[in-house]
């Protein structure tokens, strides 16, 4: 490979890695304990355009813009509560990865648990079903067990 | 349960699996709920994109009216203005929420494509945008005579959107007005 091809290579993976360094902007926090707040908050919020990626890992317009309001409202000394509040106040509880549990959500708390109970009821009866069908013979489907054998015998 | 009832366990499974995934074809699920529905149209201080002059929800709210999320950037919102500019013409106040747009480009774009907007509020940092919770453009707000929303349309407005969904809560608001 001649001197002007490494060039070139080197240039275009340089071209390749300047979009992940600018993909997510930093914030500066005044304590570092906010620094952490914001870490875990961005990361349980998720971006109501992409769906499924937190506002930590979405490049969106919309998540930069709730990055930004994270950021401003932990430096104004707002609360966790108080901050998802004003996220699902706007945005539903669509916007947290861990819904508060209401009349909305019940169904999606619950139905894990719904289908587990199902599933193992549902198992239960199948056993007991199984258990008992090795069934004993009564006195007359013995007689008919040994008249059938019988005449199996003499057909023989 | 009887043995042979037990046969048509899968048939009904199925039934119902088949129920479930045939909604979910008809689902969109972009399409979020809008936390704002019967909520008053959140409280502002911008300013107008034509001559600057500051407007606020007061200026905007008192008669039923459309609230139509768009910029110079969104593409759908292209598509959808010749029907917004068809409607305004019939009648139906529209105001714009220009968002996250540059002023130029915006006065430019209803210079050439025409105004179907009452007025523009200009929200260049989107803060009426996550008041109201846009995640997108175009999203078309229907706000009633009190200020409240009624209902939240994410995507395209066309014909077919109007007729279906829009126009009858659209009549049902006037209703509401005229019938105190």
């Amino acid at each position: 490979m001649t001197m002007l091809c490494k060039t070139a290579l080197a240039l275009w993976v340089l071209l390749l890695a300047l979009p992940a360094a600018a993909v997510i902007e930093t914030y500066e926090f005044s304590e570092p304990a906010l620094e952490q707040r914001y870490r875990e908050l961005s990361q349980e919020l998720r971006c109501p355009k992409c769906q499924n990626q937190n506002i930590a890992d979405s490049n969106a317009p919309i998540s930069q813009d709730l990055r930004r309001l994270l950021h401003q409202q932990l430096e104004a000394g707002a609360s966790d509560q108080e901050i998802l509040e004003f996220m699902v106040a706007r945005y539903g509880e669509f916007v947290r990865y861990r819904p508060a549990f209401n009349a909305a959500t019940a169904v999606l708390w619950l139905a894990p648990v719904l289908l587990l109970l199902a599933g193992a009821a549902g198992l239960l009866l199948l056993l007991r079903g199984r258990k008992q069908s090795p069934a004993t013979l009564d006195s007359d489907e013995q007689a008919r067990l040994a008249a059938l054998l019988q005449s199996a015998e003499k057909d023989a | 349960m009887a043995p042979r009832l037990k046969l048509f366990v899968p048939l009904i499974l199925f039934a119902v699996l088949a129920a479930f995934l045939f909604r979910g074809l008809s689902l969109d699920p972009t399409a979020l709920p809008s936390a704002l529905i019967d909520r008053p149209l959140p409280d502002f201080q911008l300013t107008e994109l034509a001559d600057d002059r500051p407007l606020t929800r007061d200026d905007v709210i008192g008669e039923p009216a459309l609230f139509n999320v768009w910029a110079t950037w969104c593409i759908s919102c292209r598509v959808e203005h010749p029907y917004l500019q068809q409607l305004a013409d019939s009648g139906v106040p529209i105001y714009g929420i220009n968002y996250k747009d540059e002023d130029a480009a915006a006065q430019r774009w209803l210079r050439d494509l025409g105004n179907p907007y009452r007025a523009n509020i200009v929200d260049r940092e989107g803060t009426l945008g996550v008041d109201l919770g846009v995640y997108g453009a175009p999203e078309t707000y229907l706000v009633d005579a009190a200020g409240v929303i009624r209902y939240r349309h994410v995507g395209v407005i066309d014909e077919r959107v109007w007729r279906d969904t829009l126009e009858p809560l659209w009549r049902e608001v006037l209703a509401l007005e005229t019938t105190p």
